[in-house]
């Protein structure tokens, strides 16, 4: 088993944090994980990529993702901006951060897309618009690739006191709703 | 001994940690590495009892590790790109005294145009400086090689720099599972440092003397012997590490499917892990292909690339630097390997992921097929067309 996921985002919105907390994720779950980042000379509001591989054993390749299994955007002003769905797997899944329904949203893909209003929740729970976990919580609920209990653990493990325990309640909710198959 | 996922850049750290260094030089160059990052937070919140030692350049943090060593401690210090160059003049002057400091070097490419991100023509341009160099594909190597080149640079018969080279972004700036070291263990194969020889004011001696032409040959005479003398110390450390750690990390290269191969691919660092694949995927397919990585570059172990490849009828070459005006490094040391051998081997050279350039998969196959059919010299890899006009 391999997996591949790519996200999508702006600099500052916590890509890179998003890629490092799912492998060490995975990893508790007791899967190989890797993660690294686009390496763009990253700034604030810089369109910004990172990578997660996940398998049940060791991952060796360096290269980057072309064809991920996943796409997480947590900006959906980058649909349109740059080619967000390249090489996105048929048969794959697009998470979209978004008020907007899927059929709303109309993307050119036939792998599942699925939306959730994850800076919404973030504001509401976490009181920041930062997405990243909530996403994280929501992929949980959808793939099951990665457990919502090991995405908590490594998120409070990164941010210590109330904000991981915020972060922890905004991920649990996504999962939630996820979970059932309801948009929020 | 734990495990977890941690950056490339903190498991250097943690390895740098266990070895207990006296003095740590950093000039932060932009953008920095978290390595020196993470030791300055450790030696702040009181777990590692070292110097930490900030300075005005890398020629400062060069000449900050060659200053404490000669007292007789253990010093290490860290750099990339265009800091390793400010440093070339005190790393001459480094390996000349014989002073087994370490540094990591995280790879990248030199200006310009300015370029923040991975190859390797940084550290193979100080080949000639006397470091021994070694080039590691992951983060676990990385780390096991830092504890390992201290081990090798002092030993007495030795007594030479290491420099550890581990790819800028991609590997300082990965996150996955790492074998962290325990201190214990790392004290049982890395015994305190203790040179015959230091500063003190109670034996007064002076280092790094006017050799006059009637001494200076000498010297370099005794270097080139002890870095040659190194290649057995290297493989001998690989192996007192798998002793005491449990673990192979590692000596002078690392052969991969190679048994029955009559293609290998050569290569070095990160970009290893990558032609892994290549090469499991082409042997499913049936395909008689193989893989050596040199870890050692410096010394560059000769025998035992020729030993590795003596069956082999066809030699792909992917490196990361090139020598201007002559081409792939790595392909004319190999070139070298073979000559006077009454085999000779067919050997292609490709220039890849210069500058950053992502080397993916189907890259490396392409070149595969490629070789298969013509030698090429010096083929840049993913070339873009639109922007030089030409063809591949």
């Amino acid at each position: 088993m391999l997996k591949e996921i790519r996200i999508h985002g702006r600099g500052g919105q916590g890509v890179v944090t998003a890629a490092e907390l799912f492998a060490q994720a995975a990893f508790e779950d007791g899967k190989y994980a890797q993660a690294f980042p686009s390496f763009g000379s990253e700034r604030m509001g810089a369109p910004v990529q990172s990578f997660v591989r996940i398998a049940d054993h060791k991952v060796t390749s360096r290269s980057q993702i072309y064809e991920p299994d996943y796409l997480i955007i947590q900006d959906n002003t980058l649909i349109g901006a740059i080619d967000v769905l390249s090489g996105l797997k048929p048969d794959g899944m697009v998470l979209v951060d978004t008020e907007m329904s899927p059929e709303e949203l109309g993307l050119k893909t036939t792998a599942e897309v699925r939306t959730i209003p994850a800076t919404k929740i973030a504001l509401e729970i976490i009181g920041r618009a930062v997405q990243n976990t909530t996403l994280m919580g929501a992929f949980s609920g959808i793939t099951g690739l990665i457990s919502v209990e090991a995405i908590i653990k490594s998120v409070k493990e990164r941010f210590l006191g109330e904000v991981g325990e915020k972060n922890a309640l905004a991920i649990k909710k996504a999962y939630e709703i996820m979970r059932g198959g309801k948009r929020a | 001994m734990m495990k977890k996922v941690i950056e490339g850049s903190m498991a250097v750290a943690e390895a740098v940690k266990v070895c207990r260094p006296h003095v740590i030089s950093a000039y932060p160059i932009t953008p920095q590495t978290h390595i020196v990052e993470n030791l300055s937070q450790m030696v702040a919140d009181g777990e590692l009892k070292a110097e930490f030692i900030n300075v005005e350049s890398e020629f400062g943090a060069a000449s900050v590790i060659l200053g404490a060593s000669v007292t007789g401690a253990r010093a290490y210090s860290t750099t990339t790109a265009q800091g390793l160059l400010l440093m070339a003049e005190v790393l001459f002057n480094i390996a000349g005294l014989r002073l087994p400091v370490s540094i990591t070097c995280a790879n990248r490419s030199l200006s310009a145009p300015i370029n923040i991100w991975n190859d390797h023509q940084d550290a193979m341009t100080v080949r000639d400086s006397g470091w021994i160099q070694l080039y590691a594909e992951d983060c676990q190597e990385v780390a096991d090689m830092q504890i390992q080149a201290y081990k090798i640079g002092e030993n007495p018969e030795i007594s030479l720099p290491v420099m550890v080279n581990m790819d800028g972004f991609i590997l300082t700036h990965a996150f996955e599972p790492v074998e962290l070291i325990d201190q214990k263990i790392a004290d049982e194969f890395l015994p305190p440092y203790k040179p015959e020889v230091y500063l003190t004011t109670k034996n007064p001696v002076t280092f790094g003397i006017l050799a006059e032409p009637q001494y200076y040959m000498e010297t370099r005479y005794r270097l080139q012997q002890a870095i040659e003398a190194s290649k057995q110390v290297i493989e001998d450390v690989a192996n007192e590490f798998k002793k005491v750690f449990g673990r192979y990390a590692g000596g002078l290269v690392d052969k991969y499917r190679l048994d029955g191969a009559k293609t290998a691919v050569v290569a070095m660092g990160s970009v290893v892990g990558t032609i892994r694949e290549v090469v499991d995927e082409l042997r499913g397919k049936g395909e008689k292909v193989g893989l050596l990585k040199i870890r050692a570059f410096r010394p560059f172990p000769k025998e035992v690339v020729y030993d590795a490849l003596k069956g082999v009828d066809n030699i792909i070459i992917m490196e990361k630097a090139l020598s201007l005006g002559f081409g792939g490094i790595l392909l004319n040391e190999t070139k070298a390997v073979f000559y006077g051998k009454e085999k000779q081997p067919r050997m292609s050279g490709f220039i890849a992921g210069l500058g950053g350039r992502d080397v993916p998969n189907k890259s490396i196959i392409k070149a595969v097929k490629k070789a298969e059919s013509e030698m090429l010299e010096d083929s840049f890899v993913d070339l873009r067309e639109e922007l030089i006009g030409i063809g591949e």
